[in-house]
């Protein structure tokens, strides 16, 4: 019997894991039980102070902004993507246009919400444009307000949508979209009752990979946003740097950490129960949906 | 039947929509990169800005310089890292493998400022000075599990059966591993180290929280500057970073085309 050297092999990776990310994620969660201390820091007492403040219709409203602003970005990016990627994976020259959508992508984060600055900024393109051709005098406030933070976030996370979608879609048997056009599906019924539900698992990842980011985006609003497009993580921020509560930082990031996994988790049963729906209406109706990818292989 | 037949226009329009939202900022950036103007209305070509890129923009410079310190020292080390990781958790069966793998994970689930937080806070409380070696900690962390992801992805490709030849043969544990196992990985182990350094390259939000002062990377730089506003000298970084980003897609093209297909 030869010897077992898979914890050796792992321990490297456990040690580095548990000392740089299990102990400082603990640390937050202990800190958020903790009074604050005069200068950052905390006092080694137990307090719910901490989480009292987080009831206060300041931060429900920047919650609810920061749930808006995710939810408006992510459907935005999977309804671009799905289409765009449908196009990628059907087309000859998929290689090149895969590097298309990524060549952009690797150009510095801050480079990019940066080029929308010289666009829409108040000394922008856009305005000086406008300006110099007559057509207004003043410039426009493009920027610092919500719908540009949406913007943005679509700009610099769109591929993140596209990638699981193309390699989805790619995969997908076309066939099957064409069996159901000769049994006289229309385009749009062929699409919706056999492309979508056989993507879904594509769909699935798109949502969670765009959702996830733009949830705890703190770059973006930051630069881009105004006091209305305010999201939890500039609140973290602030109360870490700026007004140094330690334990208020340290709550709002787990409540921020509660929230994305309860959309997760939401998002993954209403996901579920809408397969299932899809499933029984499937059996019932004229033009028969397969029920997995996998069910039919040219 | 045909693999690739004509596809709808309604796809066709999406995309070519997708294609000219993604460039058309980077287009404006390059072309206004050469004007003349300090403000953003053009008047005439010049080459200014790239001549104060260069020529007097050594804090530039000097951030671009600890970034690729921290992006070579941290995907070295994640690279390793994450490869032994990915080769105990896929060739062994050992106790709480399961939940290690699992778990190896979160770090990818997790919203960035809460782990630019939490370092943060950790660095703090064990009185570790903010510096180029924090950034270097915080990048490796979250550089694991990509490395670990992309070298597992690579070693399921993988036949397991010429390991176990290998042992029949007599080869002990360093020599299956230098031998066969590692060659094998091989071409995700150079993914796993380029995503590794891409990731470095980029990330803004959790270098911002442990950046100590005088330990700038190259986004800080960026961030420092557009916060005063658009600025041409930007504009003529941008050009550069974008080439380097061509230049760099086709060349790892060409060498994973060069090293993997004969």
């Amino acid at each position: 019997m030869k010897k077992n050297y898979g914890p050796v092999y792992v321990a490297p990776l456990t040690g580095w894991l548990v000392v740089f990310f299990a102990i400082p994620i603990s640390i937050i969660v202990y800190y958020s039980f903790l009074k604050k201390g005069f200068n950052g820091g905390v006092m080694h007492e137990f307090s719910l102070d901490a989480f009292r403040a987080l009831y206060n219709p300041t931060i429900f409203k920047i919650a609810f902004n920061t749930f808006w602003i995710a939810c408006a970005s992510t459907a935005v990016m999977v309804a671009l993507a799905i289409p765009a990627s449908y196009f990628m994976a059907r087309s000859r020259h998929k290689n090149l246009y895969m590097l298309l959508v990524i060549v952009p992508f690797w150009t510095n984060f801050l480079i990019r919400v940066y080029a929308w600055m010289a666009i829409l900024g108040n000394n922008g393109i856009l305005n000086s444009t406008l300006i110099s051709m007559g057509l207004m005098h003043e410039h426009i406030q493009f920027l610092y307000n919500t719908n540009a933070v949406i913007l943005v976030t679509v700009y610099t996370y769109l591929p993140f949508a596209i990638l699981p979608l193309y390699s989805t879609i790619e995969k997908f048997d076309f066939s099957l979209v064409e069996a159901a056009r000769d049994l006289g599906a229309t385009k749009f019924t062929a699409t919706v009752r056999v492309l979508l539900p056989n993507i879904r698992g594509g769909i699935t990842t798109a949502v969670l990979f765009t959702f996830i980011p733009a949830f705890g985006n703190y770059a973006v609003p930051q630069i881009i946003g105004g006091s209305d497009s305010y999201m939890l993580g500039n609140v973290i921020a602030r109360e870490l740097t700026v007004t140094r509560n330690w334990p208020l930082a340290s709550s709002i990031s787990m409540a921020l950490t509660a929230l994305t996994t309860l959309g997760v988790l939401l998002f993954m049963r209403l996901n579920r129960s809408s397969m299932e729906s899809a499933r029984e209406s499937a059996t019932s109706a004229p033009v028969k949906t397969p029920q997995s990818g996998t069910g039919a292989t040219a | 039947m045909r693999s690739a037949k004509p596809t709808g226009k309604f796809s066709l329009g999406m995309f070519t929509l997708t294609i000219i939202f993604l460039y058309m900022p980077l287009v404006i950036l390059v072309a206004y990169s050469f004007n003349n103007s300090k403000m953003m209305a053009w008047n005439g070509f010049s080459l200014r800005w790239y001549n104060e890129l260069f020529f007097s923009s050594e804090n530039l410079w000097h951030s671009f310089w600890n970034s690729a310190v921290i992006a070579v020292t941290s995907a070295s080390v994640s690279t390793v890292i994450g490869t032994l990781g990915a080769i105990g958790l896929y060739w062994y069966n050992f106790k709480f493998k399961k939940a290690i793998s699992v778990a190896a994970f979160i770090p990818m689930l997790i919203p960035e400022i809460i782990i630019g937080v939490s370092l943060l806070i950790f660095f703090a409380g064990i009185k570790l000075q903010l510096s180029l070696f924090t950034i270097f900690l915080a990048h490796t962390t979250f550089n694991i599990p990509f490395v670990l992801m992309v070298v597992m992805a690579r070693l399921e490709e993988f036949d397991f059966t010429i390991i176990e030849a290998a042992y029949d043969l007599g080869a002990g544990e360093l020599q299956a591993l230098s031998k066969v196992i590692l060659p094998a990985a091989f071409p995700g182990v150079i993914s796993g180290f380029l995503i590794a350094v891409t990731l470095s390259l980029e990330d803004f939000v959790i270098t911002f929280f442990v950046s100590g002062p005088g330990s700038s990377t190259l986004p800080l730089h960026i961030y420092s500057m557009i916060r005063f506003g658009v600025s041409p000298v930007i504009n003529a970084l941008s050009v550069v970073v974008i080439a380097g980003t061509v230049v760099l897609a086709a060349l790892s093209r060409n060498v994973v085309k060069y090293m993997f297909q004969k």
